[in-house]
């Protein structure tokens, strides 16, 4: 029995910046997770992530990383995908800077 | 000190030329990320969370005042101000761009540093005692010895493809504060019959399956030191496993065969091998011992600091902990610890990294070490100079008086910025030394050693640790496991774990029962945790942590 497809936003890191970004339904990449598409088909969310995948030249490590709908957007589910969306504890660097 | 040679100069603005080419052509779309990407490694370049971050090598964790400086500039022009000082005496720099490392391997090489192999499957930097060449303890300078092991490997053909990474330690001194029996292989200088020579010790190692090191030959003439290392890579260069990640380092190698027939193996390439060197590495060897010679140092005393000992009581704690003795009387080396509570752990700030530059030049013939427990040392300062140096080191912030203490906490940088991280591990090393800080304990417990990692490879020590903190992800939550009893010196031990982990909110109150069940326990104040923890093992400790009664748990 094939495990049930769970919600998924598909992310990676920018190739000249570094930073996290992810992919939104137009095809672009945005740093903000709540900008992008929430895949709720495994069909649709493999060929989104080879979509992502085949952007090499924007984009490092395109991979699918569990969300879910919140009131303003996609919103991570694990603790690791949170830093990704703001940033370290320790100082206020990366992407909180600019909230 | 050792400066670089022509050809080492040459070598590394080759490398960096090289490498500014590659980002070109990745950034012009000719290599794709796959064909980028070891060539990135293999200059110290990986991609965490939220950034790129360089390693770099500070090779036997030897800086002068200049190359601190350098360092200091870096972290300012391309970085976030501030440089992370690693457990293999690396730098990293959390916040670089892509487009940018280039100039930034220019900056370091024109201070004769560079980030080749810190990262990929080849002999890394050779890691050494941060008191080398200083400490009353010591047979020997052991950094001539790791120079030499890193020209040797740097770009040696044989090794750019080893089965996994290699980590080298050497150690001087018979007190290991090198940790040489958790590396791949572990170099202890032993003295016989007046000859200097190695206790060479093979297959330790900590991460997924922590080993200590075992003896592969008790005592190798200092003359065959580099024949014999040739021969152990050459022989897990063959032997070790390739169709295992998990099972590739050479402590699995030598776990598999076992020690005598690696002994055996390596004995027999050794013989083989050894006509070929015929005696140029010997003098190379001599000419660097020449360029590690002491700074002349004259015994003298220093009325002024006694002075000053007897009436600050804060200058008198700062001395008591982070002053070591040092071989020529009136002089210590000075640890100045970058754990102040709160902080993160080995961080110092680009103005910190200027100031102590500046008084490295000032009062320590020009000379600084990053130790594996993440702090710096000047390993030269006079007595005299200490109530000036303490005064400045206190104006930027440095002047935390915990070295050996329970705040004086090794931690990997964990899920703040790895990408292999399972959990955070320095809000964890926060919030333990700003509890302790608040008890106003840290003095009554003494010498103590916490390591934390933020994921089962190890790179906080945590096995080694009297308390060790590992932090996993347990179905999606933080979880936090604790070890008790290893040791990372002499008497290597791997520490052993208690149970259950803790959550992110129980781990610090987990760490502070455990703390005051040792004192509870101890028999004098002498007895450290670790001494009380040999003598009555698990059970008592076990019981306070998960509060139950001794009966229960032992």
């Amino acid at each position: 029995m094939s495990r049930v497809f769970t919600p998924k936003v598909v992310t990676a890191n920018r190739l000249i910046e570094g930073d996290a970004v992810w992919l939104t339904e137009d095809g672009t990449w945005s740093p903000d997770i709540a900008e992008a598409e929430l895949l709720e088909d495994e069909a649709d969310a493999d060929l989104r992530l080879l979509m992502a995948q085949s952007q090499s030249d924007l984009v490092v490590g395109a991979y699918m990383a569990d969300a879910v709908a919140g009131p303003d957007g996609p919103e991570p589910t694990h603790y690791r995908e949170a830093f990704r969306t703001s940033g370290p504890s320790n100082y206020r660097h990366g992407k909180q800077e600019t909230l | 000190m050792y400066h670089y040679s022509d050809f080492d100069a040459e070598f590394v603005r080759d490398r960096t030329a090289q490498f500014r080419a590659q980002v070109d052509r990745r950034l012009d779309g000719s290599l794709t990320e796959d064909e980028f990407k070891p060539l990135r490694l293999m200059n110290g370049l990986y991609l965490q969370l939220h950034a790129y971050m360089l390693r770099v090598a500070i090779p036997y964790g030897t800086l002068n005042s200049a190359q601190m400086r350098q360092l200091a500039m870096i972290a300012g022009r391309w970085d976030k101000g501030y440089g992370h000082f690693t457990t293999r005496q690396n730098i990293q720099f959390n916040w670089p761009k892509l487009k940018d490392v280039p100039d930034m391997l220019d900056a370091l090489a024109e201070v004769g540093m560079h980030a080749i192999q810190t990262s990929g499957n080849t002999i890394r930097n050779v890691t050494a005692d941060h008191f080398a060449g200083a400490a009353a303890d010591e047979i020997a300078d052991p950094r001539p010895v790791a120079e030499l092991l890193r020209q040797w490997s740097t770009d040696h053909p044989e090794f750019q493809f080893l089965p996994r990474k290699f980590k080298i330690a050497v150690t001087g001194s018979p007190n290991d504060r090198a940790v040489t029996r958790a590396h791949d292989i572990g170099l202890r200088m032993v003295e016989r019959d007046g000859e200097a020579g190695f206790e060479v010790l093979v297959g330790g190692g900590l991460g997924r399956t922590p080993m200590i090191g075992k003896v592969v030959r008790d005592f190798l003439p200092k003359a065959d030191l580099l024949p014999y290392t040739e021969a152990i890579v050459s022989v897990y260069n063959r032997l070790g496993r390739r169709d295992n990640k998990y099972k590739a380092r050479i402590k699995i190698t030598v776990h598999e065969h076992g020690i005598e027939e690696m002994s055996r193996l390596v004995e027999e390439r050794f013989a083989e091998i050894r006509p070929n060197f015929q005696g140029i590495d010997q003098t190379l060897l001599t000419e660097l011992e020449a360029a590690f010679a002491p700074p002349p140092l004259s015994p003298q005393t220093a009325p002024d600091y006694e002075a000053r000992r007897a009436a600050d009581p804060v200058f008198r704690s700062w001395s008591d902990t982070n002053l070591t003795a040092h071989r020529v009387p009136g002089h210590v080396l000075v640890s100045v610890s970058l754990k102040a509570p709160g902080q993160t752990p080995g961080d110092a700030t680009a103005d910190q990294m200027r100031v102590l530059a500046d008084l490295a030049e000032r009062y320590g013939h020009d000379e600084l070490r990053i130790s594996h427990e993440q702090n710096v040392v000047l390993p030269h300062v006079a007595e005299a100079d200490l109530p000036a140096l303490y005064d400045a080191l206190r104006a930027a912030g440095l002047a935390a008086a915990n070295i050996g203490l329970v705040s004086d906490i090794i931690a990997c940088p964990g899920m703040d910025y790895c990408a292999l991280a399972t959990a955070p591990s320095i809000p964890v090393a926060q919030q333990i030394a700003l509890r302790f800080e608040e008890l106003q304990l840290e003095h009554e417990i003494g010498p103590l050693k916490i390591k934390i990692s933020g994921c089962i490879n190890a790179c906080g020590h945590h096995h080694v640790g009297h308390i060790g903190i590992l932090g996993l992800d347990r179905a999606g939550v933080e979880t936090y496991q604790i070890t008790l009893g290893g040791d990372g010196t002499e008497t290597a031990a791997i520490g052993e774990r208690t149970g259950p982990g803790f959550s992110a909110t129980e781990i610090v109150p987990a760490v502070e029962r455990l703390v005051m069940a040792y004192l509870d326990l101890r028999e004098e104040p002498e007895e450290t945790f670790l001494a009380t923890y040999r003598r009555l093992g698990m059970g008592p400790f076990k019981a306070a942590l998960y509060e139950t009664d001794r009966a229960d748990a032992a």
